[in-house]
């Protein structure tokens, strides 16, 4: 312990960029996935409030789709669309 | 706020964090991170959230960030922005930089209220969010301070000695509110325009702001994964949660229920509170019900309703 010195330690714990938690795909989670109807939809944008995951996709203010990498199935989507043009399928 | 406007915006929670399907604590951080755009540095006490967005070596936050125990979110991030203010004193420093805390409720209400209370006292220019799941649910369902009198969990058992959790939840909003800060507030991710103009009241002002926010555990409350939003928008409709702000020692009502929904529309939804509805407990849901009536009564005469 004679030549210990603090600043000789390496940094502990430290991730040195943000965000990488998107290079691990959640999605395998899911057991049951939103289908989301594109005609049907009048872009409320609910259901991207709404997703815990952040996985509604969303391009120039309108949804574009539902990102299966991530999504985990929970279906909040579904059920808290004002106009159900989300469905849970089974899988 | 307009939503499409918000959707600009990168996400500062990413996708990919580990939190259950279905959790409420995802959405409320999205939410709550929405309220402004400028720089924010995050803090995380020991909880789900915590755990399930920097699984060593990924992080799900695209901000700076700080992990921390239990009990000292409140100091760290009061710390950091002691520094910051130092720095900008010292002219090494001129950016707009916001600080925020999250805590769970057990690092809330009860591990981290010291810490809180004193970051709260100070004044520091910060704003702490609790997301409220009214139990430790990261270390599997243990009852905290804000778990609902009668309420299962694996500390507060149900069986022919006890019908679940005994005491009273602790009404830390209130608690806060006595601090007399600039701002305090009760939010639900079920009415996101009132919650993100709470957020973003609390990021723009000068000096400490308390938000609390339910956030609905279909592990813990016993519900499906899609109900998360609507046991939220129950607690506010039966007056349970009811949505508040605070500002300057002024109480405000920032929602009234068209109708109060009876308490046992929220309470009968959650397999915690199952056995309630069992004959020999029926009086604690009548003694609940009369519970939220009386607060709820409390409530209005502060806010200048009653």
């Amino acid at each position: 312990m004679k030549d210990w010195r603090a600043d000789k330690l390496l940094p502990g714990g430290i991730i040195p960029k943000g965000g990488t938690a998107r290079e691990y795909k959640t999605g395998g989670w899911r057991s049951s996935t939103p289908k989301w109807d594109e005609e049907k939809c009048k872009q409320c944008l609910i259901c991207w409030i709404s997703c815990p995951e952040g996985a509604v996709l969303v391009k120039d203010g309108k949804v574009r789709g539902i990102d299966m990498d991530y999504c985990k199935g929970c279906g909040i989507c579904a059920k808290e669309c004002p106009f159900n043009v989300i469905e849970m399928a089974e899988g | 706020m307009k939503l499409k406007e918000l959707t600009t915006r990168k996400e500062r929670l990413t996708s990919g964090h580990r939190l259950c399907a279905g959790c409420g604590a995802g959405t409320v951080v999205r939410q709550i991170l929405m309220g402004t755009d400028k720089p924010v540095v995050v803090g995380c006490s020991t909880g789900c959230l915590e755990v399930s967005t920097t699984i060593y070596p990924s992080t799900a936050w695209n901000t700076p960030y700080i992990h921390t125990a239990f009990e000292n979110v409140a100091a760290t991030i009061s710390g950091v922005e002691a520094a910051y203010q130092s720095l900008k004193r010292q002219g090494k420093l001129d950016k707009e930089i916001k600080f925020v805390a999250f805590g769970g409720d057990g690092g809330t209400y009860d591990i981290g209220f010291q810490s809180l209370s004193g970051a709260m006292e100070r004044g520091h220019d910060m704003v702490y969010v609790c997301y409220d799941n009214e139990a430790y649910m990261n270390t599997g369902i243990q009852r905290s301070s804000s778990t609902p009198r009668g309420a299962w969990t694996t500390t507060s058992a149900v069986g022919k000695a006890e019908p679940g959790k005994k005491q009273n939840r602790k009404n830390l909003t209130a608690c806060i509110a006595a601090h007399d800060i600039p701002y305090v507030a009760q939010a639900s991710p079920s009415s996101w325009k009132d919650l993100l103009k709470k957020s973003k009241k609390a990021f723009d002002l000068k000096g400490a702001a308390f938000l609390n926010v339910i956030a609905p555990c279909p592990r813990g409350w016993r519900h499906a994964s899609d109900a998360t939003l609507e046991m939220a928008r129950l607690a506010v409709e039966t007056c349970f949660w009811p949505l508040y702000e605070v500002e300057d020692g002024e109480w405000k009502l920032t929602y009234k229920p068209r109708e109060k929904k009876p308490l046992a529309e929220w309470l009968k939804l959650q397999g915690r509170f199952k056995h309630l509805f069992k004959p020999e407990n029926e009086h604690i849901v009548k003694e609940l019900q009369e519970k939220v009536d009386r607060d709820w009564g409390k409530l209005l005469k502060l806010c200048g309703e009653g």
